[in-house]
């Protein structure tokens, strides 16, 4: 096969720019993850509901999509500290496992709603702004603007999680929790406060993840066991409980996932990644920059 | 206590063996055949989840792959519906255990959650690699596999005993499992594996081997389940609501008992089956389930069985005590005795 060095620059600029935005929604997975040690297998049908939310915000309130996210992505705050303290908090023993369990029963339920109240027939968001419909020449190929305003998004919200991980009170104790909860808790952190708010975070983030995932590609309440999967994939890869190993890892995938499509067939990218991602964790079963906690009991 | 246990099962086996006959209502025997089917495969899984804690959200894999072994053995070998079919059923099986030797020894490096999730990645890569390899699954188009030649409500009923005869033999394997050596051995290893590969447990072939028993049966489940369905797609072949559903069962019936996963899978496919028959709406069915699974995960996390259990084991001793404040005689006979014995030491 004759290799087409134009479309594989391409497909690399659109898997950074599409790895970006499962960066979005990985990062509140695999934060929730640090702090809790819960793993929201329920992450990629609150993606799902956030593209939704947006949706309907565009079709009945007709307010552009980016704007939308003013609106869902606090109301998806309040969804998350909801359901993390209907759901989550009640877990006491075999925290992980169990948290698995639940969030696959709410992403079942959430599911079920969408399909009763929105159908299952596929829809896109932004269907006819103008971002969506044009593209730009990058290297060789056409890549559509949705894209590059999609990896801005993420860059920005990451950017701001940054700042808020690193340079405010609450994400100090947000950290130290991460590192050891018992003990941020000796020393006086409300720790069920921060995992409601930072369970709260990662849907809202979800919700910013959907609305970007909405407008890239068609989707129905049934698309997000593909999502969660990847999602999954993603966190196991750069590390559970590490962002920075999230973000590598999602820029990772869909550079795998794009460059396998345009020089193979795009029925295989996902294979391709998923036999990747199982020789990385045959030789480092913690993940790229995960701590080696993968083998502990 | 143990004869009571077995006259039970056995009265049990006979009221199932019986039940057909009964009851010849082709619903009443299609909901019964899904129901044992579906309590075989909580009863597979729960060897290894409930006995190794390992939990596989990637077993129902096995089940598409004895599926896709039983439709393309026969579109092979051209063989015709009828009961002869159901003895390519161990061959299934045997391919779904041969799949599970290599994917378990690579999931099986790893513990928990990270085991969790890489099982969840063999379901999607299996149902991928069904959509792909269009040579040998036809893709998105499925397979047919042979039409039986029974007719009408005698159609159900050699799958009936099938599921039957299989649910008989994974409880058995199940029992035994349990009360053997190597049992003991999965369950330290459920409790502690770095001190059980301590106390010299072979940990790493224990584990593959509670990895593959159950694949084995749950190959023979879903040649069965496909034969009866008479096509196969990979959507349907490799489903993830098959995973969720053998984990609801067992552990609403009771993870790592013996009858708890059965009784779970009876229960909930039956209760299942019968929403399916008489509402028969997609999104309704998904927020039961879903709400049902939130249910019994934060009410009774350790189980039917288990709480059941829980509850008359108090109840006894509770009318024990009662019985003993009820004679003071006994009472101060016993305290005497510990007295005694306290004083003798």
């Amino acid at each position: 096969m004759l290799l087409n060095w134009d479309l594989i620059s391409g497909a690399v600029v659109l898997g950074i720019f599409t790895g970006g935005i499962y960066a979005l929604m990985a990062s509140g997975l695999t934060l929730t993850f640090g702090v809790m040690d819960v793993i929201n297998v329920a992450q990629g049908a609150l993606v799902i509901l956030g593209a939704y939310l947006s949706y309907a915000v565009e079709q009945h309130l007709h307010i552009d999509i980016f704007l939308s996210l003013l609106i869902t992505m606090p109301a998806m705050f309040l969804i998350g500290m909801l359901l993390e303290v209907a759901f989550i908090r009640p877990l006491k023993h075999e925290r992980t496992v169990f948290s698995i369990l639940v969030t696959f029963a709410i992403a079942l339920v959430i599911e079920g709603i969408l399909g009763k109240i929105f159908t299952t027939n596929f829809v896109q968001l932004g269907a006819n702004a103008w971002y969506v419909n044009q593209s730009f020449k990058i290297g060789g190929t056409y890549v559509g603007y949705i894209y590059l305003f999609g990896f801005v998004l993420a860059a920005v919200l990451l950017a701001g999680l940054y700042l808020l991980l690193y340079r405010t009170r609450f994400g100090f104790a947000l950290r130290a929790t991460v590192e050891n909860r018992t003990a941020a808790q000796l020393i006086g952190i409300d720790v069920e406060r921060v995992s409601a708010i930072t369970f709260g975070i990662g849907v809202s983030l979800a919700a910013a993840g959907g609305m970007a995932f909405g407008a890239t590609q068609t989707f129905d309440p049934g698309s997000h066991y593909d999502l969660i999967s990847r999602l999954l994939a993603i966190i196991i890869l750069g590390g559970m409980g590490s962002l920075a190993g999230a973000m590598i890892a999602s820029i990772f995938m869909l550079v795998v996932f794009n460059v396998t499509s345009v020089v193979y067939s795009p029925t295989w990218g996902t294979v391709v990644f998923f036999v990747l991602l199982s020789v990385v964790l045959l030789v480092r079963p913690q993940g790229f920059l995960g701590r080696a906690e993968a083998r502990r009991q | 206590m143990t004869a009571i246990k077995l006259a039970l099962l056995g009265l049990l086996l006979a009221v199932a063996i019986v039940f057909p006959h009964l009851f010849g209502n082709a619903t009443v025997t299609l909901v019964a055949f899904f129901a044992l089917l579906y309590a075989t495969m909580a009863s597979a899984w729960n060897i290894l989840a409930g006995y190794t804690g390992y939990y596989s959200l990637g077993h129902a894999a096995f089940f598409g792959i004895g599926g896709y072994a039983m439709a393309i053995l026969c579109q092979d070998y051209t063989i015709q519906g009828g009961y002869g079919a159901f003895y390519l059923l161990p061959v299934c099986g045997l391919i779904a255990a041969a799949f599970a030797v290599p994917l378990g020894i690579i999931t099986l490096r790893t513990r928990r959650h990270v085991f969790v999730v890489l099982t969840i990645a063999m379901l999607f890569i299996g149902q991928l690699l069904a959509f792909n390899l269009l040579g040998l699954t036809s893709g998105s188009n499925g397979m047919i596999l042979p039409l039986p030649p029974w007719i009408g409500a005698a159609y159900n009923i050699p799958f009936y005993y099938t599921a039957l005869a299989l649910l008989v033999l994974t409880m058995s394997t199940s029992f035994w499992i349990r009360r053997s050596r190597f049992g003991l051995s999965l369950m330290a290893i459920r409790d502690d594996e770095d001190r059980a590969a301590g106390l010299g447990i072979n940990t790493w072939l224990h584990k593959l081997i509670a990895f593959v028993v159950p694949a084995f049966f749950l190959g023979m489940v879903g040649a069965t389940y496909f034969y009866f369905q008479g096509q196969i797609e990979p959507q349907f072949a490799f489903n993830p609501l098959d995973d969720l559903a053998m984990a609801l069962m067992s552990f609403s019936g009771g993870l790592g008992t013996v009858l708890g996963p059965v009784l779970g899978g009876l229960l909930i496919e039956g209760a299942q089956q019968y929403f399916a028959l008489t509402s028969g709406v997609g999104g309704n069915y998904l927020i039961l389930y879903g709400a049902l699974f939130l249910a019994v995960i934060l009410l009774m996390p350790r189980g039917i069985i288990p709480t059941i259990a829980a509850i008359w084991s108090s109840y006894r001793e509770k009318r024990n005590d009662q019985q003993a404040s009820a004679s003071p005689g006994e009472a101060s006979n016993s305290e005497a005795l510990g007295v005694a014995e306290g004083t003798s030491r």
